[in-house]
């Protein structure tokens, strides 16, 4: 089942394109990481994904919909450094968002025990009447993970989920995403996540360079081999 | 004494319903520098109404009305700008109220009134107008507390949960236009900023759900208003600013606590 059909989308701010032929298929379940340098349209494409933003030319179905029709079904995790730290919310307060839908003003049981099961799987459970202020990086993303994955999604994105978090965290994080058993695109600068199982690469500099599994097949950019890479990763790819 | 106070009492509980809810959406929304907006360009309102003889509370109210849908508009569509535009509404607005009230014949001394505010002077008329507002107030937040504190943490999700966020994000601030008008007579434009975001400064210090914050900033609103009322009174010394200056203290001796 085809999760994920962009075909042919160009995006243009003001006079420059930013996007331009961008073609990839998900299909239901796979795991994607879009990498490319800052300003290369990574986050143009989340918010296109997303129906923030409307392409100039091209299509883009999610489970055979616009992405504004499928936003109910579409897990959506920021990035944890955007949001204030000021304010008098608690972790439950935050994951129970997830389950606030058009028509609905008040959270039923259901709702909250849908929030618990899903900390308990995450195993913040033990944070859960405390102010986001007292959390660490990691575990403010977690929150963010969780709120997402409590509206039952069936396509979870990404943005830089693993920022602004030690090594230890981000590994945590990392381990999380790849069991997931949903569709998921992660939007990352942090090539790391090649490291890990993903199904498909994504490559955005202007144009996309798509590249399927298995692991560590890195895309022959030369900006990607020369500026981004890890060195331990261009000796295997890039023949440099 | 309770004769000449009773009046200012029940407003100082009234507007402690309006500090609580919207003081503390004002505070968590970052929407201060808004606020002042709405609040100093409803003298144009006032200056409209005093022109044309109508009523100051019903002309005023539809004048920030069209503000707070004006800085809705300016705030979604010109985030980069918007510093610089909430500042021109503030003044234009209050231009507008001074070009009327040079053009209305007679000294208009009640309207610099509106300046200042005076809790002491609140009318019966006033406090059921403050009554009406405060129902609105009360019922939204019942109906839309999830919505508020869902748009106060991440507008952006809100939006992806299929609710449109910039109408909630106009409503509030519709909400927070027509609870400028029902306190201007009571506290004054130049002194409202104060009173509706000290408390909720101070609550938000010291509360760890919005609930409570709420509820901790409509009693510190109502004991600065009364403990002001009650000092002025045995001092012949203005209320609003007194009430202002209570808050202040408690304020600065907040912030000393870590």
């Amino acid at each position: 089942m085809t999760a994920v059909e962009v075909k042919n989308l160009y995006f243009k701010y003001e006079k420059e394109w930013i996007l331009e032929d961008i073609n990839f298929t998900l299909k239901d379940k796979e795991f994607m990481a879009i990498i490319g340098p800052n300003g290369g349209g990574k986050t143009t494409l989340l918010k296109i994904l997303l129906g923030f933003l409307n392409p100039n030319k091209g299509e883009i179905k999610i489970y055979s919909k616009s992405p504004k029709e499928s936003r109910e079904i579409i897990g959506y995790v920021p990035q944890h450094t955007n949001f204030s730290l000021d304010l008098p919310i608690t972790v439950f307060d935050i994951v129970l968002q997830g389950r606030l839908k058009k028509r609905k003003f008040f959270y039923n049981q259901k709702d909250k025990q849908k929030a618990n099961e899903v900390l308990e799987n995450l195993k913040i459970k033990n944070l859960k009447n405390k102010k986001i202020k007292d959390l660490s990086g990691g575990q403010r993303q977690k929150v963010l993970i969780a709120r997402a994955l409590v509206s039952e999604p069936k396509l979870l994105i990404m943005d830089e989920p693993t920022s602004a978090i030690d090594p230890s965290g981000q590994k945590e994080i990392l381990d999380l995403i790849e069991s997931f058993n949903v569709t998921r695109i992660v939007v990352s600068h942090d090539i790391k996540i090649l490291l890990r199982n993903v199904d498909k690469i994504a490559y955005i500099h202007k144009k996309a360079t798509i590249h399927e599994g298995p692991k560590l097949n890195i895309p022959k950019d030369k900006h990607f081999c020369e500026v981004e890479l890890i060195d331990f990763l261009k000796d295997e790819n890039c023949g440099i | 004494m309770w004769d000449l106070i009773s009046n200012s009492v029940y407003a100082s509980i009234l507007l402690s319903i309006a500090i609580a809810i919207i003081g503390s959406l004002i505070v968590i929304n970052k929407t201060t520098a808004i606020t002042g907006s709405i609040a100093h360009g409803s003298f144009g309102g006032i200056g409209l109404a005093m022109f044309l003889g109508s009523s100051i509370i019903l002309t005023t109210s539809a004048f920030t009305i069209v503000l707070a849908i004006i800085l809705a508009f300016i705030t979604i569509k010109f985030p980069h700008r918007k510093d610089s535009l909430i500042g021109v509404i503030w003044a234009v607005g209050m231009s507008i109220g001074i070009i009327f009230l040079s053009l209305t014949p007679g000294y208009q001394s009640d309207a610099l009134s509106y300046l200042f505010g005076n809790i002491l002077l609140v009318e019966n008329r006033d406090l059921i107008f403050m009554g009406i507002i405060d129902s609105l107030i009360l019922i939204s937040i019942i109906f839309l507390y999830n919505r508020f504190l869902a748009m106060s943490y991440d507008r952006e999700f809100l939006t992806l949960r299929g609710i449109n966020a910039n109408m909630l994000y106009t409503y509030f601030l519709i909400l927070t236009s027509l609870t400028i008008v029902m306190s201007v007579r009571a506290i004054g434009i130049i002194l409202i900023l104060a009173l509706f975001t000290i408390p909720a400064l101070i609550a938000e210090k010291f509360t760890k759900k919005f609930f409570s914050m709420m509820i901790v900033s409509g009693i510190l609103g109502l004991v600065f208003m009364v403990g002001g009322i009650i000092i002025s009174f045995y001092y012949d010394i203005s209320p609003t600013p007194t009430i202002v200056i209570i808050a202040g203290v408690a304020l600065i001796l907040s912030l000393l606590k870590k």
